[in-house]
Formats: C-alpha cells, sequence, structure tokens
C-alpha cells in the first residue's frame, strides 16, 4: 500500500528517519555485524590476542553436548510453554465468551500478569516452590511428593514453564477473546439449528475459525519462550541444575558474560539470529496471507 | 449464547472463576509475604492471611531495601525505572512516528532501505547480540548512565509500522485539502497527523512503558552500581545471596513495589491497552 | 476572481500510460464549468491538475494571467471541495474553515468575520463549535464549501462534491451551489459523472471520454448538436438511439419518435419492454430480428402501449448523422 499523495523536500525525510536510522545503526547492526566477526576468531584465555579460525567455533559448538542438551531444553520448554499457554488461554477464553454478564470483569482480572516482568514472574513462583520454606512445596510435601528444584531437573523444568506460562495467559487470552468475538453469533446460530451442541459446535465451527489466531499465537508464545523468558530463568533456576533449565538465550549470556568466552558465545549469538529471522519470516507470510482474506 | 443451559453457564463461571484465583494466587502470597516479620515466613507452613508488617516492611525497603545484601533505597529503584519506562515509550514514539511520516508521506531516495533497515530490526533483539551491544555502550562510556539504559532501546520497528499502518488508513484528501489550505508537511504533521494519532500512541505509550519498565537482560548488563539498578534488578540482587540468608518479607514487599505501577498502568488504562496490543501485532 | 486557461494539457504516469491527451479549454471569469465523463475519463485527473495536486506533464494551466504549472497548491489561490470532504475530523468547524486562513497568517479578527459570514451564507452558525463526526452529510457539505468560501479564492474547484449525498439531498445542495455561485460569481471548476448535476449547473461543459474532451459547450448546445456517438449516447436518458443506415450511424432522441399509421412508418421495433412513468412511458425494442439494434422511444402517456410491432416516426430536422468509424457528427 502506497499513498499517493505525498510532500515534497530534499532534506526533510531524511532528517526525519535520521534518528531511528542512527540508533539502529549504533546500536542493532554495528553489534549485530560485530557478533558474526567474532564467531568466527578465536581469543586466548586473557583476551590479548584473537585469531581467525573460521566455522571453527560453529563446529565446536556442534560437537559441544551442553549446546547439544540446550537446544533440546530449549525445544522442550518452548513447546510446554506454547502449549500449555495456549490451552489454558483458549479453554478461559471460551468460557468468558460464553458468559453474557462479566467478561469484562473476567478479562479484567486475568489480564494483569501481562503487566508483570519476567523476573518478578521468576521470583513470585521461585516463592511459591522454594524447597525449604514455599507454601506450594509444603503442601506437596504433605501429598507425599519430595520437592527440591535444586537438584531434581524435571522439577526445575516444571517450575520455569509453569512461570513463564502465567505470564504469557493473559496476552493469549486476550487475542483468543477478540478472536471469538469477531466470529458472527449467525454462524453459530445456524449449527445451532443444526443440531449441534455446544461441545460440537466449538470443535467444528469455533476451533477452525479460530486457527489463524491460534496459529499466530503458536509463533508469538514461541519467540516469547525462546528469548522474552531470560529473566523468568536467570531469577529462579540460572540455567540449574546441570543444565536441566539452560535455553539458549541463557547460554548465550551465560557464556559470554559468566565465561567470557566470546567467540562461542557470539557464534550461539549467530545461531540464534538465524533462528529468529526463520520465525520471522514464518510469522509473517502468515500476516500476508491473512491480509489477503 | 444460542441455548439455555443454566449447568454450561454455571460451569463456565465456575472455571473462569478458578482461573482467576489461580493467576492471583501467586499475587496473593507475596503480598501477604510482605505483612511479615521474617521469622513468620520461615516458620514452615507460612501464614496465609495479612500480618502486621506492611507498614514497616514498606517503610523499611522504599528508604534503605534491606538489611544485608543490597542497602540502597527501592524507591531510587522505582525512580529509575520509571525514568527508563518513560524515556523509552516516549522515545519510541517519538522517533518512530517521525520516521514513518517519512516513510508514508515523502518519496525520496533509499526510502524502501530504510523501510527494511528498521524491519530487520525486528530479528535482532537484546538477547541475541548481548556481547557486542554491551561493547558498542561501555566504548560510548554510557555504563551506569540513564542514556546507556534507555537509548539503545529506542529503536523500535512495531511502532514504526504502528504508525506507517495508521497513517495509511488517514485519507489522502485529508493531506490534500491541507495542502490547499495551504499547510506544509510539518504544519500538516502537527496539525493535523499529530492530533488523529492520539489514541494509537496513547496504546503504544502503555505498550512501550510495560516494555520499558520491565526490562532485565540490559540493566542486568548496564547496572554495576546500586545507585542505577532498576526495581526489577534490586529484587534479583536481593534474592542472589542464597534461599536461608534472602529477607523473603522484604524481597516480596520490593516485588509488590515493582509489579505495581505497570500493573496499575493496565488496568487503569485498559482500553489502550487493548488496543495497543492486538494493533501492534497486526 | 480570474480566468482560467488550459492549454493542451497533458498528463502521463509512464512513457505508455497517458491519461490525459491533450484538453485545452478558455474559461472565462465567473464562469461556472462542469466537467462530466464517466468514471476513469481523466476528469478528476484533470481537475487536480488545476488544483496543483497532479504535476502537469506537458501543456499549460494559468490561471488569471500566471501559468501555474510548477506553483503550490497554495500558491494557485484556489480552494478546493473534495469527494469525502476532506474535513479534519478533530477540529470543529469553525477551526476546519479557519485553518487554511490561520497558515496564511490573517488577523484573528479577519478570520472571525470571514468564517461568521460564510456560516451566515451556508446556515452553518449553530454548527460552529460541533466536531464533523456530529454533523449530517449535508452539513459536512456545506462546512467544505465553507473553508473554500473564507479563502475567497480566485477559483473553486468542486470534486464531485454531491456524490456522497442521498438523492433529495443532492437535489437540494445543487440549487444552493447555484444561489452561491450567483452569489460570489467565483470562477468554479466542478467535476461529475452526473449528467442532471452538469446540465443543470453548467454554463459550459467539457464531456470527457478517456482522456480527451469529446465536446465542450453549453449544456443544451451539446444536447441538441452533440459532437460525437460518445457525447451522445453519454447524454440524455435514455441516450439518444443510434442506428446504422446507408453505411452512416443515425441519430435520434428517444422523446423525437412518435408512433404513426403502418403507412407513414419511417422506422419499426418489435417493443419487448414498456415502462411506465406516469407522465410519460419509455417503450425498448428492437428493429427486425432479435440481434437488430435496439432502440428506445419515450411516448405520451395517453399512447396505449403494448408489446409488438410498433411503427414510428421523426421530423427529419431532428435527425443526426454520425460517421461510423470515427464516431464524428456529420454536419448537414
Amino acid at each position: 500500500m502506497e499513498k499517493k499523495v505525498v510532500f515534497r523536500s530534499a532534506w526533510l525525510p531524511y532528517a526525519l528517519v535520521a534518528p531511528q536510522i542512527a540508533i539502529t545503526l549504533v546500536f542493532f547492526f554495528w553489534p549485530a555485524a560485530q557478533a558474526l566477526w567474532y564467531s568466527f576468531q578465536l581469543q586466548d584465555a586473557f583476551g590479548l590476542k584473537t585469531q581467525f579460525v573460521g566455522l571453527q567455533n560453529f563446529a565446536a559448538l556442534l560437537r559441544d553436548s551442553n549446546y547439544l542438551q540446550s537446544f533440546k531444553v530449549t525445544a522442550m520448554f518452548s513447546a510446554l510453554v506454547a502449549f500449555s499457554g495456549i490451552g489454558i488461554s483458549l479453554l478461559l477464553a471460551a468460557m468468558a465468551d460464553r458468559v453474557l454478564r462479566g467478561a469484562l470483569v473476567y478479562r479484567t482480572l486475568l489480564i494483569w500478569p501481562y503487566a508483570v516482568a519476567s523476573a518478578v514472574a521468576g521470583v513470585l513462583w521461585l516463592f511459591l516452590f522454594a524447597p525449604s520454606i514455599g507454601i506450594v512445596t509444603y503442601v506437596l510435601k504433605r501429598g507425599g511428593i519430595h520437592w527440591d528444584w535444586l537438584l531434581q531437573g524435571d522439577q526445575a523444568m516444571l517450575l520455569v514453564v509453569i512461570a513463564a506460562t502465567w505470564k504469557q495467559i493473559s496476552y493469549n487470552f486476550l487475542f483468543f477473546l477478540a478472536g471469538l468475538q469477531s466470529i458472527p453469533r449467525s454462524l453459530i446460530e445456524a449449527a445451532a439449528i443444526d443440531g449441534a451442541g455446544p461441545g460440537r459446535r466449538f470443535w467444528t465451527i469455533v476451533f477452525p475459525l479460530l486457527s489463524p489466531t491460534t496459529f499466530f499465537l503458536l509463533v508469538v508464545n514461541i519467540v516469547y519462550a525462546f528469548f522474552d523468558t531470560f529473566g523468568v530463568i536467570d531469577a529462579t533456576t540460572q540455567g540449574g541444575p546441570a543444565g536441566a533449565t539452560q535455553i539458549l538465550v541463557y547460554k548465550v549470556y551465560y557464556d559470554g558474560v559468566k565465561a567470557a568466552d566470546l567467540g562461542g558465545s557470539s557464534a550461539q549469538s549467530v545461531i540464534l539470529m538465524a533462528i529468529v529471522i526463520a520465525l520471522t519470516v514464518v510469522q509473517f507470510r502468515y500476516v500476508e496471507r491473512r491480509v489477503q482474506y | 449464547m444460542v441455548e439455555n443451559r443454566p449447568w454450561l453457564t454455571f460451569l463456565s463461571h465456575a472455571v473462569l472463576i478458578a482461573g482467576v484465583i489461580v493467576v492471583a494466587f501467586p499475587l496473593y502470597v507475596t503480598f501477604v509475604a510482605s505483612t511479615h516479620t521474617l521469622d513468620d515466613i520461615l516458620s514452615v507452613p507460612m501464614p496465609l492471611l495479612p500480618g502486621d508488617r506492611l507498614w514497616e516492611n514498606y517503610a523499611q525497603v522504599l528508604t534503605a531495601g534491606t538489611t544485608k545484601g543490597v542497602t540502597s533505597p527501592v524507591g531510587r529503584m522505582m525512580l529509575n525505572s520509571l525514568v527508563m519506562a518513560v524515556v523509552i515509550a516516549l522515545g519510541k514514539i517519538a522517533i518512530s512516528i517521525i520516521a514513518s511520516f517519512a516513510i508514508v508521506y515523502f518519496r525520496f531516495r533509499l526510502r524502501m532501505f530504510f523501510f527494511w533497515m528498521i524491519f530487520v530490526t525486528l530479528m535482532l533483539p537484546v538477547e541475541v547480540r548481548i556481547i557486542p551491544t554491551f561493547k558498542v555502550v561501555a566504548d560510548l562510556h554510557m555504563i551506569n548512565s540513564y542514556v546507556g539504559l534507555t537509548v539503545p532501546l529506542i529503536a523500535s520497528a512495531t511502532a514504526t509500522f504502528l504508525f506507517r499502518q495508521f497513517f495509511l488508513t488517514v485519507p489522502d484528501e485529508l493531506a490534500e485539502a491541507a495542502r490547499v489550505d495551504g499547510a506544509g508537511p510539518m504544519r500538516f504533521f502537527r496539525d493535523v497527523l499529530l492530533p488523529l494519532a492520539g489514541t494509537s500512541i496513547a496504546a503504544l505509550f502503555v505498550i512501550q512503558f510495560i516494555y520499558g519498565w520491565n526490562q532485565y537482560l540490559w540493566p542486568l548488563l548496564i547496572t554495576t552500581e546500586e545507585s542505577m539498578y532498576t526495581s526489577v534488578i534490586g529484587i534479583k540482587r536481593m534474592i542472589a545471596t542464597g534461599d536461608a540468608l534472602t529477607e523473603w518479607n522484604l524481597v516480596m514487599a520490593t516485588a509488590m513495589l515493582a509489579l505495581l505501577p505497570p500493573a496499575l498502568v493496565v488496568l487503569l488504562m485498559q482500553k489502550w491497552f487493548v488496543k495497543g496490543l492486538v494493533e501492534t501485532e497486526k | 476572481m480570474a480566468a482560467v486557461s488550459l492549454r493542451d494539457v497533458r498528463k502521463s504516469y509512464t512513457k505508455d500510460l497517458q491519461v490525459i491527451h491533450g484538453v485545452s479549454m478558455e474559461i472565462a471569469d465567473g464562469e461556472f464549468i462542469v466537467i462530466l465523463g464517466p468514471s476513469g475519463c481523466g476528469k478528476s485527473t484533470l481537475l487536480r491538475m488545476v488544483a496543483g495536486l497532479e504535476t502537469i506533464t506537458a501543456g499549460e494551466i494559468a490561471i488569471g494571467d500566471r501559468v501555474v504549472n510548477n506553483l503550490e497548491p497554495k500558491d494557485r489561490d484556489i480552494a478546493m471541495v473534495f469527494q469525502n470532504y476532506a474535513l479534519y475530523p478533530h477540529m470543529s468547524v469553525y477551526d476546519n474553515m479557519a485553518y487554511g486562513l490561520r497558515i496564511r497568517g490573517f488577523a484573528r479578527e479577519k478570520i472571525e468575520e470571514r468564517v461568521q459570514r460564510a456560516a451566515e451564507i451556508l446556515e452553518l452558525k449553530k454548527f460552529l463549535d460541533r466536531k464533523p463526526r456530529a454533523l449530517s452529510g449535508g452539513q459536512r457539505q456545506r462546512v467544505a464549501m465553507g473553508r473554500a468560501i473564507v479563502r475567497e479564492p480566485q477559483v473553486f474547484l468542486f470534486d464531485e462534491p454531491l456524490s456522497n449525498l442521498d438523492a433529495k439531498l443532492r437535489v437540494q445542495m445543487r440549487g444552493e451551489l447555484q444561489a452561491l455561485h450567483r452569489r460570489l460569481g467565483t470562477t468554479s471548476l466542478f467535476v461529475t459523472h452526473d449528467q442532471v448535476e452538469a446540465m443543470t449547473l453548467a454554463q459550459r461543459m467539457i464531456v470527457m471520454n478517456a482522456g480527451r474532451a469529446e465536446q465542450i459547450g453549453a449544456p443544451l448546445e451539446v444536447y441538441a448538436r452533440p459532437a460525437t456517438t460518445f457525447v451522445a449516447g453519454f447524454i440524455g436518458s435514455p441516450p439518444m438511439n443510434l442506428i446504422p443506415r446507408d453505411g452512416r450511424l443515425m441519430g435520434v432522441r428517444p422523446e423525437h419518435l412518435e408512433p404513426c399509421g403502418e403507412s407513414e412508418a419511417m422506422l419499426s421495433i418489435e417493443v419487448d419492454l414498456i415502462e411506465p412513468l406516469g407522465a410519460d412511458t419509455l417503450v425498448y425494442g428492437h428493429i427486425g430480428d432479435r440481434e437488430g439494434t435496439r432502440v428506445a422511444a419515450r411516448l405520451h402517456a395517453s399512447v396505449d402501449a403494448r408489446t409488438g410491432r410498433l411503427p414510428l416516426r421523426y421530423a427529419p430536422g431532428q435527425v443526426h448523422w454520425f460517421e461510423p468509424a470515427s464516431g464524428r457528427r456529420i454536419e448537414a
């Protein structure tokens, strides 16, 4: 889409885009280019000498069992966050769409976790599940479950999944509710006249019509789990125990900042960028398709 | 709904209420914990009704932080968070609205090149270029400064797209009428586009305020002095010392203080928030 | 006020896509000119070139004695009324009208005086504080005209300003536009696709087709002596019948056909559609078999119209002749 009406000026448009472009160049392109550059370099332990090593950093990563483990952890983590987040929100949104009174009240009561920082969300759940003093830990112990995520990898994973999902439910809920409310009432009524009960209507009419929203949310939730959950991880498990919750983004941070492995961390950054690009392309192809409908 | 089935309506309410309770439970426990002494909380199980230390705990953290570990006032951290949130939100809005104005209302060389340049930043979240970005900021001597906290996060592809989308819906005739009326581009921008974009600006402000307030990785990297901590970083630093040593009552009071401002913004500006969220994702 | 000259004005978007193929016209000071044509004929483009909203590829446009080709719209001393009115939605009626004057740096009292006077003329005094969305279509229309009037420009440009109004309001606004022009006497160019608007408003009109001016003239003159088959077919409802005769096209208007006895018949049609309108009755049919040329006739209401064969006659003086290939009128 283009405007047919335009203003004319030799310098004004450049001046108007300049601030945005300047910041983009200095803080986005330059660092990204450097990440790419460092990813081909090897630095000695004291940071005194660097040498060009081609794809060696990447090769080393692919041989590194920790890194492959991190890939698996990330895949598991994002799948769990995306599916549980989408499932729970869809259920809540479908119910909120059913009730005539109070939908707005429920919406208000459900959307505020969006405003909570992921690190704070982590701390909230960390406190509930704290091995010695957590109230949920206490209840679990009474129920015969021994809870200590500091030792149990599965439990640590569960903790970060819960915290990350909790924060994302409000977002998914809003989109599902908007999607549900945009389905024409007449379609539901026609299905009812055809004899379909509420459950059947949901799965044969409503859910297929929601599929664009669902797909969109799937991509958004995966991106969220990949990148925006850094705070959750860092505030709770810090990747542990034994790398059980070390997602890729956390490993980039850990290797680069804590372990000061510049080349390896940069190579990981480059791989992550490739993943973001792939996800963005998927998202935009989908958006384009949606526009054509 | 189509048919009248009371039990179904009842079930819907039941599910929703259960959802609301589960979602609110961590917040409730946090609040309760923030109103007790540390000893009360460490005695398992901790109390589930508010205690009487609300005033003492909040006054303590606001003015002096925790007694061990982080000893800076959380009041100062909240101020830092506020500065960060407001500067980022306004900065993003300002530079994005003028950039999209240029891209929509002018034809100039490199126009599409700039557009794609801004677009590509979507693919470069700070998490994937942590170290080089940190280096750039360090080289520019922006560590431990408000400029360093905010400026690198101000470029915004989403805001630029939102405004572009909005400008494209503004009828062409409005710009023509303004030209016939004698308004130049900046006059048209100020007198016509800016007032019309009011709701988009409000919506974007809510979203970006929350984004700025909740930043974590970036302030974690570039603030090393306690006086520059944001409230979110403050909490993280308070619990870093380990489970038993953590003063949970004070941490939880800080958590309440850290999540209250953005939560209030969401609830009070719910209309703009929903609009902003749904539209920035188009 | 000023005269407007179009001198072989052309517009192309690319080398192969030319949309205005050389239009020339001298518009006298104070004249009301209507540019009429079907959609896509280039009439709005022509108007927008006068306004300065489209560039002129070749030729010259002059307002008064100034060639304005390279002037910005604001420097051409024109005012324009848009099809969708283009009112600034966030400004009150008063501010909408005052905006152009403020930009031009008029004194506050002068603006107040002009806006009040325009509001008086257009009966908008009650609405000056309202926002456009709180107005009806007709009122918005008037605000758009008010915005043009306060500027006291040399030329008014109207781009289909009535087409968004309902039928009744359109008739009313037509009347008001005429009254306004009588009162202000400002040179006006008015674009429309509606022939009734053109016939009733124009002192002279340009009939455009595919980027060319087919005919320029006073409405009745255009009606009485269409220069091309396009004009003949575009103006008049139903349009002029065009019947092939002796290698030429014979044009005769439906109202010039009258029923007669078989012996006097100059033309016979098989009637297959009858539309009684009250004052008169339209009958449609074809000459000869079903594939034959279709002919419409406007008969007096007293005629008892039936389907089937209908002999018709016409006065020889009311027949027009056209060249089939070029569509041009052949003068007798």
